[in-house]
């Protein structure tokens, strides 16, 4: 009986881990959408560019790590600038499916490019943090879980406050609640774009270092996006704080999932059980948790 | 198509809706027909008839989707799911209970409906990127049941072995009798998309892509024809599923996974949301494609890299290409080939005196 307790506060302490790991990337999703209600289907693409970019510095140039995780912010902060003011903003105001399909062609070039110019070989990225496991009780997590969930957490603290306290931050929810008047209002729109997307860029090149450095950096680092989705959706599209709950409720699922289940079907309920439990949220909330009711007009 | 139509007035609706808008349209079509059952399968190496028959089962698959993105306005990233649908159930039936292709093909059709159908529920209360997210969960789940129910994809590696289609007691198995079956699909599923959009129900459709909300009001039921929308548009990916496990004799699921769901959006994307003509160019673009870049990197591309890195570095180029031209045209030409195409053919309407 002890055991089964001890089992499930280990797989859930660690699915809440991974699950604020998820929260990190999807903040990135969520700042966008919120600010630009663009959507970005190449942010699993982007935390895979983020962790390549860390990690051919760290391979290359023998770089210090605080330097490494530099370039990858910097090169990720220009990056997302450029996609805005190139791809994306010639699609304002067109249909939802080509600002979808743009970031999917988007994912699908930068999937091609690396190893086209370094090298598609898995590539380790280390961290000096050691990888003797933290004990927490009855559960052990790895120290770069521990990481993730305090950049995590650091991030929304400073989103929070950014958002309910600083000038910008008042400023880029008015952008996101009404363009128009925001404008009238002496906002400039389109710097606040620019913003948006460089805290996205910001948030991805963290969560590049942490993924890419606890899975390995290649290619397959861009399916950590696919856990996007239902994270956003449960959570709410436009919500950082539902992102975050989101993040909580998939971590654990996936966890459970793959310890309960597992055994009986053979393997893959990790991949599969954050879309069954998002489909259901469709069903009963289909703005997620705290997203906000769109009302549409004929 | 090329032609010229001083002289020609519509009076009635009759001839506005009409399959064959000129006469000339009826020459232009046989001569077509000509080329495509005549001229190009005697005249081409066995090789180019077998990248003949690789398009003409995506044009099946490029119509389905184009009904439910291109005509209703529904976003579907789950299409190659509807395909694999299709392909299991038509393998299953045709190894275990020995039935011929003319039946397995509505059959694996008909299944995929009824998926498509039910993947489809969720569009009646959102839409746009929640659409989008919920069919691809619909693409995940459905790939991880078939993978893992050894009943329906046939034991360890997922695949199961389909004998050749058999016509009056023939055995196709050269390409080029492969490309007379394939053709007659294609056909079929063109002008039947060609009929479906001019008649009621494709009028629906149209009327539910512009304002769901304002069709609603005019009387259009939704709930039927979001649905419809759904199950044709599977029907078609069932097809195409099905077509592809008989030419390759494998129906294997890795063939169905995401990446072929946004090949076939690329599709539509490129040739043209919301037209035949466009589907069709865009099928054969998209499947040329890999092909052309193959061809033309292998001597360039042995300079620089060992055979080895050669499969990655030609399946990464390809990649790219595909994602800079699903931009191009998305931010350039919006409607994609098709929109080309007129130009092009406006320009030569009233050549040389353009003013």
């Amino acid at each position: 009986m002890w055991d089964e307790i001890q089992f499930a506060i280990a797989l859930s302490v660690s699915g809440l881990s991974i699950g604020l790991m998820y929260s990190l990337i999807a903040l990135g999703f969520v700042l966008v959408y919120k600010a630009t209600e663009a959507i970005n289907f190449a942010q699993g693409e982007f935390v895979m560019l983020a962790g390549f970019v860390a990690a051919v510095a760290l391979g290359y140039s023998g770089m210090p790590v605080l330097g490494a995780v530099l370039a990858a912010v910097v090169v990720m902060v220009v990056f997302s600038f450029g996609l805005e003011r190139v791809v994306l903003r010639p699609l304002l105001g067109r249909p939802v499916v080509a600002v979808i399909m743009a970031t999917i062609g988007l994912g699908a070039i930068l999937r091609g490019l690396p190893p086209i110019t370094v090298g598609g070989e898995t590539r380790a990225l280390t961290l000096p943090i050691g990888d003797t496991p933290i004990e927490l009780g009855p559960a052990s997590l790895p120290p770069i879980q521990v990481l993730g969930v305090v950049v995590t957490l650091a991030f929304l603290g400073l989103f929070t406050w950014f958002f309910l306290k600083s000038r910008m931050g008042v400023a880029m929810r008015a952008v996101a609640d009404n363009q128009q008047v925001a404008m009238a209002m002496g906002i400039n729109v389109e710097r606040y774009f620019a913003l948006a997307w460089a805290m996205a860029g910001i948030v991805s090149a963290l969560g590049g270092v942490i993924w890419g450095s606890m899975l390995g950096v290649d290619t397959h680092l861009a399916l950590v996006g696919l856990k996007v989705f239902p994270v956003v959706i449960l959570g709410g599209l436009d919500s950082v704080i539902g992102a975050v709950v989101g993040g909580l409720i998939i971590g654990l699922v996936e966890s459970l999932a793959a310890g309960y289940l597992d055994p009986y079907v053979g393997g893959g309920t990790k991949d599969f059980a954050p879309y069954v439990v998002m489909i259901i949220a469709l069903m009963f909330k289909p703005y997620g948790i705290f997203g906000t009711h769109k009302i549409e007009r004929v | 198509m090329l032609h010229r139509e001083s002289g020609v007035f519509k009076t009635t609706y009759a001839a506005d809706m009409a399959l064959y808008p000129l006469p000339i349209a009826r020459w232009t079509v046989a001569a077509i027909a000509v080329l495509l059952v005549l001229v190009l399968p005697l005249s081409l190496h066995e090789y180019y008839i077998s990248v003949l028959n690789l398009v003409l089962i995506a044009v099946v698959g490029a119509l389905g989707l184009n009904i439910l993105v291109g005509y209703t306005g529904q976003i579907s990233v789950g299409h190659a799911a509807f395909m694999s649908v299709g392909a299991y159930t038509a393998a299953n039936l045709a190894v275990h209970l020995h039935l011929p292709f003319w039946v397995t093909l509505p059959a694996g059709g008909l299944m995929a409906a009824l998926i498509g159908a039910i993947v489809g529920i969720p569009s009646l209360r959102i839409k746009g990127l929640y659409l989008a997210i919920a069919t691809l969960a619909g693409q995940l789940i459905i790939e991880w049941i078939i993978n893992h129910t050894p009943a329906i994809s046939g034991g360890a590696q997922a695949s199961i072995e389909v004998p050749r289609p058999t016509v009056w007691g023939h055995q196709l198995k050269t390409q080029g009798q492969l490309y007379y079956f394939l053709l007659f699909f294609a056909v079929l599923a063109t002008v039947a998309t060609l009929n479906i959009v001019r008649s009621r129900i494709g009028r629906a459709f149209v009327a539910i892509r512009d304002q769901d909300i304002a069709a609603e009001i005019i009387g259009i039921n939704i709930f039927r024809y979001k649905l419809l929308s759904f199950a044709i548009s599977s029907f078609y990916a069932g097809v195409c599923g099905v077509l592809y496990t008989y030419y390759f004799g494998i129906a294997n699921y890795e063939a169905f996974q995401i990446g072929v769901s946004i090949d076939y959006l690329a599709m539509i994307i490129i040739g043209g949301l919301g037209s035949v003509l466009g589907t069709i160019l865009g099928a054969i673009f998209v499947t040329m494609l890999p092909i052309v870049i193959r061809l033309t990197m292998e001597p360039l591309a042995g300079l620089f890299f060992s055979s080895g890195e050669m499969s990655s570095i030609i399946a990464s180029t390809r990649l790219v290409l595909f994602g800079c031209l699903i931009i191009f045209f998305l931010v350039v030409e919006p409607e994609g080939l098709n929109r080309l195409w007129r130009n092009i053919r406006n320009y030569f309407r009233v050549w040389p005196f353009s003013y």
